[in-house]
């Protein structure tokens, strides 16, 4: 049993923000009130916390199986629960590729010997992520997948992402999107604008990511199904996720916090600024804080991306796209956005839990009953983030050295304390 | 580097006896006026140089030609450390082969400046004779080079510095024997 | 100043002072080309690595002769021959040289920033002979001095470049370095080269996409190759080229009539100039070449010429060496 004690609960689905005791048993939450006490009960003093519901990222790899060197599940899922996760959607685009039952089985049961949170797979759409054949989708449903997606690549071919989207809505999954067309991004590296010019790097329009997020939004109309945008980066892209809103389409985003934080301008020839979709203009950075405060925008994922080291150590042409992102993704919601007036301190913790649920068709709440995990975290809690001392295989992050104020805690998933600072 | 100032080794009015007489001697220790070129090294043995034509202008009516010669892509010495001297231009517009060289210095003392000068000038092409007309011999060679014409033989301690000013370029005419203080 | 930059990678980062700087101590190594023995010993000594990771021969020809007639030796680098082609990573590649010793490195590279990249991780001083599309400094310097040369002066001419902006580091370096001197600067060519966005790259820049327009009243007129090697790009057939943009002697009459026609080279004569251009009067493309020269000598002279800052500092040097 863990009693956590005096902390400021702000709870989403409920509309709750109240000093609130929570008490867990087992696997499970078992209360939430006031002045609760539980005996034999371990006590967490969360005095001058946040109690959330514990954080969920719909989007990152962790390189498991296949490209050990960069990442395991082991390490990513530490790495993840030191920023606050207790439950991370890992991407399909492994070694082989997450497309049949056999695979998920094998991440699932890595995830439970050695995982510190909880990983949901998400399974591939198509055979390879080739874009050509449906993947075993119903099989890896059976095996544990939340989602489908082929990302690292779109799914190109508008007939197939009719039919995988059609038979993903019969099975109850959202397809989720890398949203890009090929012959735009052409061999590019960062976004195409004056300061790709003055670099002499090859850039990538903003349209390459909205033609077809466009495409997609209309191929969702066309069959209905549950869409969600992955890693959006463009203003362009939020007025087509928009627009399929109002016309009452299942359609959602997420966006990644570098995306809300850094442009294009920050951009020289350092590789930790090199990632897809790439860092975009200012216009763009706007437009997506202001999508994540009027609730156009659904949720905040890391697309935690590692490579390691050597891969990244070249000519920022041939550098790898990626970076990390599980640990300074709460800290800068913080400082980006609630700090800065642009979102409420609810509003970011909706974006880190019932919004990537409701993407995923499921709920999180701090209520009786419901699992036992739980994200406490300071908004006071002044700290500089050394990526030498993360338990990612890792460094590629361009927030290596930065101070924050504000930070993840602790970490409680299934009743048990998986991180504590 | 402070310097303090010890004696001094020429007055203006010796200056100018000197250049005077240097002048004389060396048209007559050549063929003739017209087989003479003038190289002075950048500064001060360009303003002593185009003095010496302008008196050998004066009393033979010769035009002899002055050339300036930077000799610092020659140099030996150039210090280890820091940054590197800056380039002057070398301008001898009248054609070096064949010619009766007369270089032009200030102070010669361990010979390695005129070393660089004669390198630079055997970059373009092959004199038919250098001699060498300072003003001042301090004495202290490193190297088998002699002056044909000397202003004043001076001897000097390893310390001490001949500073040769002239109006031109210092805003007085006398040179000095001055003492390194540090 | 100058004489304590550690390397030369752009032209962006330099000021007006240290570019005049540059074309200053170019002028005495101007001269030294007419002298009939061309061997200083200033680099005596000294070895200089040229590192060409993408196919030159004018570029790299020009610095291995500014660094022979130095003095210095040379420790020439090919990527055709290379163990580039073999895999080895930039980081091992330069790491190999480094170990020879090299007193500087003069490179060339297709991926832009990688000269900064290898400069980050050396000790020596880097010279950048043009990094993919982001910049070539020293061509820019010599046009610069040519300009300088020919017109008399450096400051506020008209200036046309012509040509496929985009995909030109040599037009970056001249927009960078020309707009420091208050150059009006046309930049034209067929619109796919020449994006709109490339207006805000310096103060006074223009775009046109008709070369009469452009010409009109030019007193420097830059012509760039047409690249027929760059890939991921749909071409454009030179009958199209030709007609919309070639540099032929009427088009030239638009400009002004003192105006000068310059070429990075190699030029595709009949493509993006008329031979009779290429070789009249107007055209100042041999004394490019002279200048390049000039212009990697003093390079090379003050940024491998330089001693390391932390060398051990001799006993002081006796002066009355001639100042």
């Amino acid at each position: 049993m863990l009693l956590i004690k005096n902390g400021r609960v702000l709870d989403p689905a409920t509309n709750t923000d109240e000093v609130r005791d929570v008490l867990l048993h087992g696997e499970l939450i078992s209360g939430v009130g006031a002045n609760l006490s539980g005996d034999g009960a371990e006590i967490f003093d969360a005095s001058g916390m946040i109690v959330a519901p514990g954080f969920i990222d719909l989007h990152c790899h962790l390189r498991e199986p296949g490209q050990e060197l960069s990442e395991t599940i082991e390490t990513g899922t530490r790495s993840a629960a030191r920023g606050g996760f207790t439950a991370v959607c890992c991407m399909p685009n492994t070694q082989p590729v997450n497309d049949n039952a056999s695979v998920t089985r094998g991440i699932v049961e890595r995830a439970a010997a050695s995982g510190s949170v909880r990983v949901w797979p998400i399974g591939a759409a198509s055979m390879g992520s080739k874009g050509e054949a449906l993947a075993e989708i119903a099989a890896m449903k059976a095996a544990g997948i939340v989602a489908v997606s082929d990302d690292g690549k779109p799914v190109a071919n508008s007939r197939l992402m009719r039919q995988v989207m059609d038979y993903c809505d019969s099975l109850g999954l959202p397809v989720i999107d890398h949203c890009e067309d090929a012959s735009l991004f052409a061999g590019g590296v960062m976004r195409e604008g004056l300061q790709s010019l003055k670099l002499g790097l090859k850039g990538i329009p903003a349209q390459c990511e909205s033609i077809c997020v466009g495409r997609d939004v209309a191929v969702a109309q066309l069959t209905g199904a549950r869409l969600h945008i992955a890693h959006m980066s463009t203003r362009g892209s939020l007025d087509y996720v928009r627009w399929a809103k109002k016309q009452g389409l299942r359609v959602t985003c997420e966006v990644t916090p570098h995306h809300f934080t850094l442009t294009d301008e920050d951009v020289r020839y350092d590789t930790r600024y090199k990632m897809n979709p790439p860092l975009a203009s200012r216009e763009d950075r706007d437009a997506l804080i202001e999508g994540l405060a009027d609730g156009s925008i659904d949720a905040i994922a890391t697309d935690h991306a590692p490579h390691h080291a050597a891969s990244k150590d070249v000519e920022f042409d041939r550098a790898p796209f990626g970076i990390t992102g599980f640990e300074t993704a709460l800290a800068l919601g913080l400082t980006e956005l609630v700090i800065e007036g642009r979102v409420s301190l609810m509003r970011l913790v909706e974006l880190f839990t019932t919004g990537p649920a409701r993407v995923l068709g499921m709920e999180r709440k701090l209520s009786p009953g419901q699992p036992a995990d739980v994200t406490i975290f300071s908004t006071e809690h002044e700290w500089t983030y050394n990526a030498a001392d993360s338990p990612s295989k890792s460094r590629n992050t361009p927030f290596d050295g930065r101070s924050f104020r504000g930070a993840p805690m602790a970490t409680i998933v299934a009743g048990r304390v998986v991180y504590r600072r | 580097m402070r310097v303090v100032e010890k004696r001094q080794l020429l007055s203006a009015e010796q200056i100018n006896r000197s250049l005077q007489r240097l002048s004389h001697e060396i048209v007559e220790k050549s063929a003739g006026a017209n087989e003479i070129g003038l190289i002075g090294i950048r500064r001060r043995g360009v303003y002593l140089a185009e003095r010496l034509a302008g008196h050998i202008r004066a009393f033979s009516q010769a035009e002899v030609p002055v050339g300036i010669l930077d000799i610092t892509l020659y140099r030996d010495d150039l210090s280890t450390i820091g940054p590197q001297p800056v380039v002057q231009s070398t301008e001898i517009d009248f054609p070096v082969d064949g010619r009766d060289l007369v270089i032009i210095d200030d102070v010669l003392y361990t010979g390695r400046t005129i070393r660089a000068a004669m390198n630079g000038l055997f970059d373009l092409g092959r004199p038919k004779r250098v001699r060498l007309c300072v003003l001042i011999d301090r004495g202290h060679r490193e190297l088998p080079i002699e002056a044909t014409f000397i202003g004043r033989s001076v001897e000097t301690s390893d310390t001490e510095i001949v500073e040769v000013r002239l109006s031109e370029v210092d805003g007085e005419e006398r040179v000095v024997l001055v003492d390194r203080v540090d | 100043m100058l004489q304590r930059l550690p390397h030369l990678l752009g032209i962006e980062d330099l000021n007006r002072e240290q570019i005049t700087f540059i074309l200053d101590q170019a002028k005495p190594f101007q001269e030294f080309q007419r002298y009939p023995l061309k061997k200083l010993a200033t680099l005596r000594g000294k070895t200089v690595a040229i590192a060409f990771f993408e196919p030159s021969t004018r570029t790299r020809i020009s610095f291995a002769t500014a660094a022979a007639r130095l003095g210095a030796d040379t420790m020439a680098f090919q990527a055709e021959s290379s163990s580039l082609k073999k895999g080895e990573s930039l980081v091992d590649t330069v790491r190999t040289l480094e170990a020879m010793r090299p007193d500087g490195m003069v490179m060339r590279h297709s991926s832009s920033g990688a000269p900064e990249f290898v400069a980050s991780r050396l000790d020596i001083p880097v010279l950048n002979a043009g990094d993919g599309t982001h910049e070539h400094p020293t061509q820019g310097l010599l046009d610069a001095l040519t300009i300088r040369d020919r017109k008399g002066k450096l400051d506020g001419w008209n200036v046309t470049i012509l040509g496929d902006i985009l995909h030109s580091r040599v037009a970056r370096s001249n927009i960078h370095l020309l707009s420091k001197f208050g150059a009006r600067i046309t930049l034209c060519g067929p619109a796919m080269w020449v994006p709109r966005e490339l207006e805000n790259l310096a103060p006074n820049l223009r775009r046109s996409l008709h070369v009469e327009e452009a010409l009109d009243g030019a007193d420097v007129v830059m012509v760039l190759r047409v690249q027929t090697e760059r890939l991921h790009e749909p071409a454009l057939a030179p009958e199209e080229y030709i007609q919309g943009y070639q540099l032929t002697a009427e088009r030239l009459r638009l400009a002004r009539e003192d105006a000068i026609v310059l070429h990075p080279g190699p030029m595709n004569r009949g493509l993006e100039i008329e031979s009779a251009v290429a070789d009249g009067e107007q055209s100042a493309v041999l004394e490019q070449v002279t200048n390049g020269l000039a212009i990697r000598m003093a390079l090379l002279y003050h940024l491998v010429g330089a001693a390391a800052v932390d060398a051990p500092h001799p006993a002081k040097e006796r002066t009355n060496a001639s100042d």
